[in-house]
């Protein structure tokens, strides 16, 4: 392990620690450049859904995992995203400023809601969004015009740069929208995240009291984070409605908002890379499933395929080991290993020992 | 004559969110842990009925069927708390709603791999049967949750108040390491009202059975109602969960009747924003300002 000597402030905050950390990063971005090539169509519709689902995640940790409130509901703003997209484009709008739109509508409505809603904190809140979540999803039935109703709207092709790109027509061309909108929305999240207000979404995780005795507006804080992070979630719905082609009321059920908040818990709460490991396995576990389904089928004649729902029921046992033995989800695996690499012969078996608390009523704040 | 036949039936169905949201409040007043699988372990306690009492099962007498279920269902949930969610005691209250969460998957999972995934009813020796009053027509099996909500609901509101085990719940949920120093076994205690929830979840999953039909799904969304309607109550108080419930109950088929089609099913949610919105501690706030 190299010990780097800081001799600036910036060094503190800088994106990358050093050349090697610079390097990692530019092999991983190069290797996601070359992946039209190295993988097939079919994959490369997978790690488009891993892009998208990402994003997703992205958007949902922003309000969950950095500033410590935990939404149920986030579903409900990949609806809003993805219907205002599909809407704007099906009414001859460009495809960049529907985009946009998306973004944008999806947080001034997060910003409009986040005001009685942040108010709650805890479980409350958790109930709170996930009602929400339900509530748009009739909604999304109700509002015809725009939605389409009970049968939804089609995703009609994206014309850009003097070419058509659409999900099955031109698979790679949507795999680099869909990269670009990720690694541009992640940069500005790593750059919120080292200023001030984003210092201050994780001084108001950590403790409501201290952050508003250090003088951070606890409310704005809030509300600023729970609007972007609608925001993001929103672009991630509209990628979605593209990759899936068709949406409707159901493509964003109350059962999508509870699996995208498990997919940034198996990922880890509170890290960036959390929200990556997750959809990896979100989108994955499913595959995986088939791949050894084929296989114990060709084998040992055992028919997993007879159980519907084993993939959730997979998920469900991963998120259950994953609390049990290691909430910081992948991320802290990940983390530990690159420790125990990195001080090699010097590792500690109780350095990441969790520690317990007693618990203290809410009811009495 | 309309409105009061649609009011009875909904009291009947409000008193079966009631009977599950009495679950949320027991384990949320003696653990401040929220438990997301209550709606499935309904669902689990519903099948177990079934297949006691259903003619093609075991055929066995209602009561006895009740009973049966409601014993294997209190022994499920101190084995869980035994063995699965004494794991991650002393660790934040998010991480007993995540646990919950996949408990319930996995709840839901297993009933759809050992009952299947068809609708079924419970036969109960009451089915059919209505009383008349007038007009008014009041199914016998209304009127038998009605009675079995409300006893239950003053049974465990006397179990809190006045026992000793039922303040050791109180207490160790309102500070545990205080709990401790007085001698309450804290872990016990938990084990215990889980078994507790469990038995509630079970009479109240007889009851869904017996007015409806129950398929392995419907402990999701059912459980998400419920656990409104203990938010509307104000969460961690037992009379509150009950007049929440009948409050879900009553609001959603008046809704579904008097208002444009598909605002009946959120009207719940609705009403349970509104209620947070105003009295962010429910009806009956157990919120109180700490003094320092």
């Amino acid at each position: 392990m190299s010990n780097r000597f800081k001799s600036r402030y910036d060094d503190d905050i800088n994106l990358f620690e050093g050349r090697w950390h610079l390097a990692q990063y530019a092999i991983l971005m190069a290797l996601l450049l070359a992946a039209p090539w190295l993988l097939g169509t079919y994959y490369l519709g997978e790690l488009t859904a891993v892009l998208v689902w990402s994003l997703a995640g992205l958007g949902l940790m922003l309000i969950s995992g950095h500033t410590g409130q935990v939404s149920l509901g986030h579903a409900a703003f990949m609806a809003i995203g993805a219907f205002t997209n599909l809407a704007l484009m099906l009414r001859g709008w460009h495809f960049l400023p529907a985009l946009l739109a998306s973004a944008v509508t999806s947080g001034v409505i997060g910003a409009i809601i986040s005001r009685p809603i942040l108010r709650m904190s805890g479980i409350y809140l958790a109930i709170a969004t996930l009602a929400l979540s339900i509530i748009i999803e009739d909604v999304a039935i109700m509002a015809e015009p725009i939605t389409g109703g009970v049968a939804g709207v089609f995703a009609p092709p994206i014309a850009m740069f003097g070419m058509e790109i659409d999900r099955y027509a031109t698979p790679e061309a949507f795999y680099y929208l869909c990269l670009a909108v990720l690694v541009l929305v992640t940069l500005g999240y790593l750059n919120l995240l080292r200023s001030a207000s984003g210092r201050s979404f994780l001084a108001v995780r950590d403790s409501e009291v201290s952050a508003r005795a250090l003088g951070v507006n606890v409310a704005r804080a809030k509300t600023l984070s729970f609007s972007l992070s609608c925001a993001i979630t929103g672009l991630a719905g509209a990628l979605y409605a593209h990759l899936a082609q068709a949406v409707n009321y159901e493509s964003f059920l109350v059962l999508i908002s509870i699996t995208l908040l498990l997919q940034i818990v198996i990922g880890g709460l509170g890290s960036v890379h959390g929200a990556f490991f997750g959809a990896i396995v979100v989108v994955l576990l499913p595959q995986l499933i088939a791949i050894a389904s084929d296989y114990l089928d060709n084998t040992a004649g055992i028919q997993i395929a007879a159980y519907p729902g084993l993939d959730t029921a997979l998920f469900a046992l991963l998120i259950l080991l994953m609390v049990i033995y290691e909430p910081r989800g992948l991320y802290g695996v990940w983390f530990k290993v690159r420790t125990w690499l990195q001080l090699f012969p010097l590792y500690r078996k109780g350095m990441f020992r969790r520690t317990r608390t007693y618990l203290k009523t809410e009811r009495q704040r | 004559m309309d409105i009061l036949q649609l009011l009875v039936g909904g009291i009947a169905n409000g008193c079966i969110y009631g009977l599950l949201a009495l679950g949320f409040v027991l384990i949320y007043k003696a653990s401040e842990a929220v438990n997301f699988a209550q709606g499935d372990m309904m669902m689990l306690g519903a099948f177990l009925g079934v297949t006691f009492i259903n003619a093609s099962y075991a055929d066995l007498p209602f009561l006895v069927g009740i009973t049966l279920a409601a014993l294997i269902l209190g022994l499920f949930g101190y084995l869980l708390d035994r063995f699965v969610l004494r794991a991650i005691f002393g660790q934040p209250q998010f991480a007993m709603v995540i646990l919950t969460i996949a408990l319930g998957f996995l709840i839901r999972f297993v009933a759809g791999v050992i009952w299947g995934h068809d609708p079924t009813s419970l036969e109960t020796p009451f089915i059919g049967r209505v009383w008349t009053l007038g007009e008014l027509m009041i199914p016998v099996v209304d009127a038998v949750i009605i009675i079995t909500t409300v006893a239950l609901t003053s049974i465990l509101y006397f179990f809190f108040a006045r026992t000793r085990l039922g303040v050791a719940m109180q207490a160790s949920s309102q500070n545990q390491m205080a709990a401790y120093y007085m001698g309450i076994p804290v872990k016990r205690i938990n084990a215990i009202v889980w078994a507790l929830s469990g038995v509630v979840a079970a009479i109240a999953g007889v009851m869904f059975a017996a007015k409806g039909a129950v398929e392995p799904s419907v402990g999701l969304l059912f459980g998400i109602k419920a656990f409104a309607a203990a938010v509307i109550g104000g969460l961690g108080s037992l009379p509150g969960a009950l007049l929440g419930g009948l409050l879900v109950g009553i609001v959603e088929p008046f809704a579904g009747r008097y208002l444009p089609s598909g605002v009946g099913q959120i009207a719940p949610y609705v009403l349970m924003l509104l209620v947070l919105i105003l009295r962010p501690g429910g009806l009956f706030a157990q919120i109180s300002q700490k003094k320092v």
